[in-house]
């Protein structure tokens, strides 16, 4: 597994047991990330703090896992590394998802929400 | 007096990711500084995972060859395999996928040539000898102690 999971204050924390999402990774990745996600809070955040690097495989990887997830339910993205938020911003996916500096930062918002 | 190196490994998800670290490992030491490389880094592992997913499609995987040369400010990459030219012998222009469309309608691919061409400052392609060639130039300047 790939993935490591929790739930605090009403959201789901996924967290990435690996320093790279490429395409070496990627199905595994989604595939991880539907099991974790099948059912849970709305709101899941991925906790990408230990990831070091990301190609656009990973990418697609983590926008099918948003997709995965369906109306209703949101992914966002904490703790990402320059890098990686250099290919969110290049993509402009950085407009489609949240992203927090960290994953503190990425809790804190919910209990401002509740 | 450029500084250069060169590595090869086959064409598969697993020797490509341990390709890109190797290379990435020797343009760190050769003093490039770190955001750059992480640039550089993805702009190849783009490059090298087309070679493996589209050149090699439905063959046996080939090799993967990439030779990295620095003069002083410019460090040039290229990346060359025995596989399927390009459609039509023309790179991929990388324009960004529509992204205002419905959740479920995100593009989740199609990323890899718009990165390749926002962080290379020139791309040079050429098939010879049964070969692809695909040169991409990166702008640098190098930190030294």
């Amino acid at each position: 597994m790939s993935l490591s999971s929790t739930v605090t204050d009403g959201a789901q924390i996924v967290t990435v047991n690996a320093e790279r999402i490429d395409a070496a990774m990627a199905i595994r990745f989604k595939e991880d990330m539907r099991s974790a996600t099948e059912s849970g809070p709305d709101r899941v955040i991925l906790d990408l703090s230990e990831v070091q690097f990301i190609d656009s495989s990973g990418l697609g990887a983590i926008v099918a896992a948003m997709k995965q997830l369906g109306q209703g339910r949101r992914l966002d993205l904490a703790g990402p590394s320059p890098m990686v938020e250099k290919v969110f911003r290049l993509t402009r996916m950085d407009t489609i998802f949240n992203l927090y500096s960290s994953l503190n930062e990425a809790i804190a918002e919910q209990k401002v929400g509740m | 007096m450029a500084e250069t190196f060169a590595c090869s490994f086959t064409a598969t998800e697993l020797d490509a990711r341990s390709g890109i670290t190797e290379v990435v490992t020797r343009l760190r030491k050769m003093g490039i500084p770190e955001l750059r490389v992480d640039e550089v880094q993805i702009a190849l592992a783009e490059a090298v995972n087309n070679v493996v997913e589209h050149a090699y499609a439905g063959t046996a995987p080939g090799d993967v060859r990439i030779r990295c040369s620095l003069d002083p400010q410019r460090l040039w990459i290229n990346i060359s395999d025995a596989g399927a030219p390009f459609p039509d012998g023309q790179l991929p222009d990388g324009k960004a996928a529509d992204i205002d469309v419905p959740l479920d309608q995100l593009p989740e691919g199609g990323f890899g040539w718009l990165l390749i061409r926002e962080l290379s400052s020139d791309i040079h392609y050429q098939r010879s000898g049964g070969n692809n060639e695909l040169s991409l130039c990166f702008e640098i300047q190098v930190t030294r102690a």
